[in-house]
């Protein structure tokens, strides 16, 4: 039992926060969000290079064959910066799940052969629709599709075969569609069974990636308040010696703090395979999104009026809290599974909650 | 990382599991805040140390059996599961213990040590003071150096349990001329001591829990001083970390009153259907005490690979109290109407021991330092903001 970060995992996410502090700078989202694709292939390709686009995927494919839980610090990064990049969509949704059918040969095989080592290299984009979420995010900039027709079955389109109609929402960064296509034999991934379970793992890998982007999110509304809270003088003094605002600070912190072993765990039980992941991402989602609810809304409280402009960079952050607490399963969606499984297991077993950290047994 | 536990931890679950499972009072004893019922705690304390178990962290010279603190953590999920007493020398094995292993001499080691692990000597707490509770740098009770001895005089106050505890330790101001945190000496001093007088003081709950002390010229032997004359308030918060952070409040205590949580929503699904919103702060407390036991873990493992724990452990105060209360309170919710009675009322059915879980829990946002406290500390050491 050992919750340390080896070497190369803490180097990897220095040298990602070093490229997003150089690259992913504020000025350069506010950029990006007055574009018409929000979205920038230099920065793609920048985080390509480090190995980030190819983390989760074998070497035949390019990539480097790792795992979640050396993705995670890294990703706990993107927050932070709140990259707007499809990191979640096409890392941990798409390209996973194209690779998994890959290993059953037949067509699937040939589109991840051709795919996925662009997706390593970051010449390559992906997106998926899942019935979790209303939209198919970042499907503009998606060079592969993978789509869900009306009968379950899921399908690889080009984006050259679709129609986008773009969605408008909320936070300035997000570019979410709907998509129109038409399904054919020759677009076919797997049938709507096969289709199911595919998704539902990448459901998993997708929640839990958003999750380990709201740890970011969350410190870095907190870090933002606390820097304001620092210089802003009322009354003589600055403010973040009265009291109230230390108060308010403190307790996100501590929201923050406890959801980040949660989120570590999830990490390590989608690595090993744990039988209880999909449980052990549904409670790091659940905390890491209250956790970062809270930060947006105390960072928010103590920025008082100016926090409520667009002039300010906090909501920047504090909308992309509130946009991934509500994609890949809101916060009350998880927390509701996880229920359904505790009851049920203490109906089972009172004294032996199976999940529990592993080996209790 | 890798979280499963090692073969040699499994195996020492194993050995814990089956010690408990055949030395575990069927019967659970009286309340330990009563004269019978600290007896019966004593007892159970004399009889772990003689399995090896009373502090299994410790070197074995001393009584412990030198295992690591994942080790001392899964101790303490089976200490949980198996349904055995509290720690009535809780404040001396988790809190004076380590900071003796800390501060101590080897002489002070050796003699204050193996008694602490046996349950001869049960420690109290003297920090507070009757205008020194969260100021505790206001501290007046006065130590002054005769010879080879200190004389004490003054009151300390809500010391737990020193009704029938053996020593206590103390934090005095040893220089009259000094204020705040400096001038303070952290010292040992057997509760039978000529010039002790302590008295009872009830709790919430009617029973003795609490005490205050009177020092008048006692004389303290110098060899009882922790630490350096003077150098009491770093040893006080080395203490005080311990006490807030990982050790006093071990994680599988509160994931056993998540699991009795759960049940207590299974068997009273009437009271979950009148109130929708109970399941779901069920869930939530669950989930916390699960929280808390991966961050505890976290904790142990950087302990162990060198780092050590400061101003986080005012976070960890802060979670595990407000979750402990937020348990209970939903507990007392589920019960409904039931909740005020007493185990004892015929009409209780089986309303367990929630009433009694949830006056402590409220407790616990104000001792070991009030949560307002803690939550200055956070941010000014670990957000650094400025000092008020
Ligand atoms: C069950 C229990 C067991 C205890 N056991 C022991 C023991 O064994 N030994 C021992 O020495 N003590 C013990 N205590 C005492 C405990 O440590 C003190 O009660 C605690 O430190 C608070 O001090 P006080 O009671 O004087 O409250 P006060 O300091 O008077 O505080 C009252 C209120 O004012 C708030 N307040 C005070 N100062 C500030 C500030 N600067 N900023 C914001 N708010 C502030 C507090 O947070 C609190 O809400 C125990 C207490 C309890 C409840």
């Amino acid at each position: 039992m050992d919750f340390h970060f080896n070497e190369e995992q803490l180097m990897f996410r220095d040298s990602v926060r070093a490229l997003l502090e150089r690259d992913c700078t504020a000025a350069v989202l506010r950029e990006l969000w007055a574009g018409e694709s929000g979205r920038s292939d230099g920065l793609w390709r920048g985080l390509a290079e480090l190995g980030l686009t190819g983390l989760l995927l074998a070497e035949e494919h390019g990539g480097l064959g790792m795992a979640e839980v050396d993705l995670v610090l890294a990703l706990e990064e993107s927050g932070r910066a709140c990259l707007p990049e499809p990191l979640v969509e096409t890392v941990l949704a798409a390209a996973p799940l194209l690779e998994t059918l890959a290993a059953g040969g037949g067509s699937a095989a040939s589109v991840a052969g051709k795919w996925l080592p662009r997706v390593a290299a970051g010449e390559a984009r992906l997106a998926l629709e899942h019935p979790a979420n209303p939209c198919v995010a970042d499907a503009h900039v998606a060079e592969l599709l993978l789509l869900l027709a009306g009968d379950g079955s899921l399908h690889a389109v080009e984006r050259a075969h679709v129609e986008l109609t773009r969605q408008p929402c909320n936070d300035a960064a997000r570019r979410l569609f709907t998509v129109d296509w038409k399904p054919g034999d020759d677009s076919l991934l797997a049938n709507a069974a096969g289709a199911m379970r595919l998704l539902d793992a990448a459901f998993d890998r997708a929640a839990f990636g958003c999750a380990a982007q709201q740890l970011g999110i969350g410190q870095k509304l907190i870090d933002l308040a606390v820097d304001y809270a620092g210089q802003r003088e009322q009354f003589g003094r600055a403010i973040g010696s009265f009291q109230a605002v230390k108060h308010h600070l403190a307790t996100a912190q501590v929201a923050v703090e406890f959801a980040r072993p949660v989120v570590y765990r999830a990490a390590c039980s989608l690595a090993t395979g744990h039988a209880d992941a999909g449980l052990h991402v549904s409670q790091a989602k659940a905390m890491a999104d209250e956790a970062a609810l809270l930060a947006a809304r105390t960072s928010l409280q103590v920025h008082g009026g100016i926090g409520y402009t667009w002039e300010v960079d906090l909501h920047a952050w504090m909308k992309r809290a509130w946009a991934l607490e509500m994609t890949w399963g809101g916060s009350a969606w998880h927390r509701g599974r996880l229920a359904d499984a505790v009851l049920a297991d203490v109906d089972n077993n009172p004294r032996e909650g199976q999940l529990q950290l592993q080996g209790v047994n | 990382m890798d979280l499963d536990y090692t073969q040699q931890q499994r195996a020492f679950r194993v050995e814990a599991r089956e010690w408990l499972e055949a030395n575990v009072p069927a019967q659970a004893l009286q309340s330990m805040d009563t004269e019978q019922g600290f007896a019966a705690h004593r007892e159970w304390e004399t009889k772990l140390n003689e399995g090896g178990w009373a502090m299994v962290s410790w070197p074995v010279e001393y009584g412990g059996r030198g295992v690591d603190l994942i080790e001392w953590l899964i101790f303490e999920e089976e200490y949980y599961r198996a349904g055995a007493p509290g720690r009535v020398n809780q404040n001396g094995i988790f809190l004076l213990g380590p900071t003796l292993m800390e501060f101590g001499s080897d002489e002070q080691k050796a003699r204050f040590l193996p008694p602490m692990a046996a349950g001869i000597d049960v420690w109290a707490q003297g920090w507070s003071e009757p205008n020194a509770g969260s100021d505790m740098a206001a501290i007046r009770t006065t130590a002054f150096r005769d010879g080879d001895h200190y004389v004490v005089n003054g009151q300390k106050t809500w010391c737990s349990r020193a009704v029938w505890a053996d020593w206590i330790f103390c934090i005095f101001r040893t220089d009259p001329d000094s204020e705040r945190h400096r001038g303070l000496s952290f010292m040992l001093v057997p509760l039978d001591a000529e010039g002790v007088q302590v008295r009872a003081i009830e709790q919430l709950d009617g029973e003795t829990g609490f005490a205050e002390v009177f020092f008048d010229n006692v004389r303290v032997p110098v060899d009882q001083l922790l630490g350096e004359e003077g150098g009491g308030w770093k040893v006080a918060m080395s203490t005080a970390g311990f006490e807030r952070g990982l050790m006093l409040r071990s994680p599988a205590r509160y994931q056993a009153t998540a699991r009795k949580l759960v049940a207590l929503l299974r068997d009273n699904p009437e009271a979950a259907q009148r109130d929708p919103t109970l399941g779901d702060r069920v869930i939530r407390g669950w989930m916390q005490a699960e929280a808390y036991a991966l961050q505890t873990y976290r904790t142990a493992s950087r302990i162990i690979g060198g780092g050590s724990i400061g101003a986080e452990s005012s976070l960890n105060k802060i979670f595990w109290s407000e979750m402990d209360l937020a348990m209970h309170e939903t507990a007392m919710a589920l019960l409904g109407p039931r909740a005020e009675l007493l185990p004892t009322a015929r009409a209780a059915g089986d309303v367990g021991d929630w009433l009694d879980g949830f006056q402590f829990a409220l407790a616990g946002p104000i001792y070991a330092g009030t949560n307002e406290i803690q939550r200055n500390i956070a941010a000014e050491r670990l957000l650094g903001l400025p000092r008020g």
